[in-house]
């Protein structure tokens, strides 16, 4: 397929089968790749020339109920030089654990707080994963599906 | 927090010895809620470390059961100085995901609006952030022409502070007739205000003391914690979506993106001192080219029907029945809109599996991100320093919360 944008082609060339979807939506490119390669692939888009992600615009997460996986872990990129935007997503079971993006961008720091204070997921390597929005005594991730809203 | 090593030995009276403090969360400085823990060896800030959340109210969470209509009037609470913004980034957001184009002069209105939010933004950040650093004087000038900007958002929205104007596919209503004149006579005195702030401000010494090389942050450090919006500009990198990923037609307008150079807070103070006066050409053009016609999408799933149509026919009201009371499903499918707002890139990322309702809304917002760069832009300054830092980044922490 020659009319595959760049990025799709170099990450498919280089990662092979950890780049297991791309969705094509409105306008915006999705690879859905798998979770154990999320680190080398954000570390290659961002340190690539050609590719040059340098923006981590966001890391966020989604509970799922009732699926073959429990998570999907967000990412959204931009390449201020190319004025480009992509996005990751990449999908974990029940333990919910993924490599931390902290040392690829220093940004994600706050960013992987949320998703673990709020959805759960746990990020490997993390500097300091604490809670950020919720008390640190707060008992559950209130963005999961299965959180009681009355209590 | 410095270790003992030896307990034996007397104490070394002129040993170094740091103080914790906390600095909010309800200090005036700071902007709202926001707590600073903050190790001071004297006067020197050793350490600092953001704590965030104080205002959070799950919003992400109520999206989840609203349909998206009804969560128009929560992200007015976003960033609440500049309402207008969070709304009009939020229906772009779904009228993206539907797929749903609104009328060149709905577009035209909210770039109006937007504009509208940005200088009045600008206003309140630069009269509290001189009021924190001493300077009084700035803030009652300030809030005269703030003033003024509130009395159009009140003519435009019916409202002061929770605006809720754009609706998914259009606006709630068109603006009224007697703005555009009262808003050109404000545009042409404006620049000339501005002028008066910078007077006040610009060549002060004791401003320039007190903001100059003051909280710098390299263009490649604050790209490493995803800084935008002036505090970005102003280390020198040029991004702004209006330009770099245009939405609601600024392709149209000519405006120049101001940058800064060294990115202390004296280049975030002029950054955003220039993107008024841009801002302010920009409302000149639209006003100029404002096309006529009708403000909302002809899309009647979607839509809202017009007041006097809802009464007199039978169809709008059922229309009106049904959007208000179960609203409109999305197609399956994930979007990300974002929006140059007064502080930064304003993100909605939605994912739909289907429903009347998103089944995840993220929400990025700019303030969230800056706070996370505080620690090392104040670490070796002095305490009064922090000040400064925490006004030139403009936080506002119903965003940074959510």
């Amino acid at each position: 397929m020659g009319s595959e944008p760049r990025e799709v082609e170099k990450v498919r060339e280089r990662f092979g089968a950890a780049l297991r979807e791309v969705v094509y939506f409105r306008g915006e490119d999705t690879l859905v790749v798998a979770p154990e390669s999320v680190l080398e692939i954000c570390r290659f888009l961002k340190d690539d020339p050609e590719m040059s992600f340098d923006l981590l615009v966001d890391v966020t997460g989604i509970h799922y109920l009732e699926r073959e996986y429990s998570y999907e872990v967000v990412y959204h990129l931009l390449s201020l030089a190319r004025r480009r935007r992509l996005r990751l997503r990449t999908r974990l079971g029940e333990a919910g654990e993924i490599d931390s993006v902290t040392s690829v961008w220093r940004g994600a720091d706050w960013h992987e707080r949320e998703a673990f204070d709020l959805v759960g997921i746990r990020f490997k390597g993390h500097p300091d994963l604490r809670r950020i929005l919720m008390p640190e005594d707060f008992e559950g991730h209130p963005l999961r599906k299965d959180f009681a809203l009355e209590q | 927090m410095h270790e003992i090593e030896d307990n034996t030995a007397a104490p070394d009276p002129l040993a170094p010895e740091t103080v914790t403090i906390n600095m909010g969360p309800s200090h005036p400085s700071t902007h709202g809620v926001l707590r600073l823990v903050v190790e001071l060896d004297g006067e020197v800030v050793k350490r600092v470390i953001p704590h965030v959340g104080y205002l959070h109210r799950g919003m992400e969470k109520i999206a989840e059961s609203m349909t998206y209509h009804k969560f128009i009037p929560y992200t007015d609470r976003l960033d609440y100085l500049a309402p207008l913004s969070n709304n009009v980034a939020f229906v772009l957001a779904v009228e993206k995901l539907i797929s749903l184009d609104v009328p060149p002069r709905c577009r035209a209105i909210r770039v109006m609006c937007c504009e509208i939010a940005r200088i009045s933004a600008h206003l309140l950040w630069l009269g509290t952030g001189a009021l924190d650093l001493g300077a009084a004087t700035v803030f009652f000038h300030t809030f005269r022409e703030r003033e003024t900007l509130y009395n159009f958002i009140e003519m435009i929205t019916g409202t002061r502070l929770t605006t809720s104007y754009p609706r998914v596919g259009g606006l709630a209503r068109d603006i009224p007739k007697e703005l555009i004149p009262q808003l050109k006579e404000f545009l042409k005195t404006f620049p000339g205000v501005i002028k008066e702030y910078e007077e006040l401000l610009t060549r002060n010494n004791i401003w320039l003391k007190r903001t100059e090389n003051v909280g710098t942050i390299s263009a490649k450090d604050a790209i490493a914690w995803g800084l935008t919006g002036p505090n970005l500009r102003a280390s020198g990198v040029e991004y702004d979506l209006r330009k770099a990923f245009p939405y609601s037609g600024y392709e149209q307008y000519s405006f120049e993106v101001p940058v800064g150079s060294t990115g202390d807070c004296y280049d975030r103070y002029l950054v955003r001192i220039e993107e008024m006066r841009q801002s302010v050409k920009i409302l000149e053009q639209v006003i100029a080219t404002l096309p006529s016609g009708p403000v909302n999408a002809d899309d009647p799933k979607v839509v809202l029907p017009s007041k006097k149509k809802v009464l007199t026919s039978m169809e709008e009201l059922i229309h009106q029945f049904i959007i208000v009371t179960e609203g409109f499903p999305a197609p399956h499918g994930e979007v990300y809109q974002a929006i140059e707002a007064p502080k930064g890139e304003l993100g909605f990322y939605l994912k739909s599996e289907g429903d009347k309702s998103p089944y995840r809304l993220k929400i990025r917002s700019p303030s969230f991100v800056s706070l996370q760069a505080i620690p090392q832009m104040a670490e070796g300054m002095m305490v009064s320093d922090l000040i400064a830092i925490v006004a030139s980044l403009d936080p506002v922490m119903g965003e940074v919360d959510r």
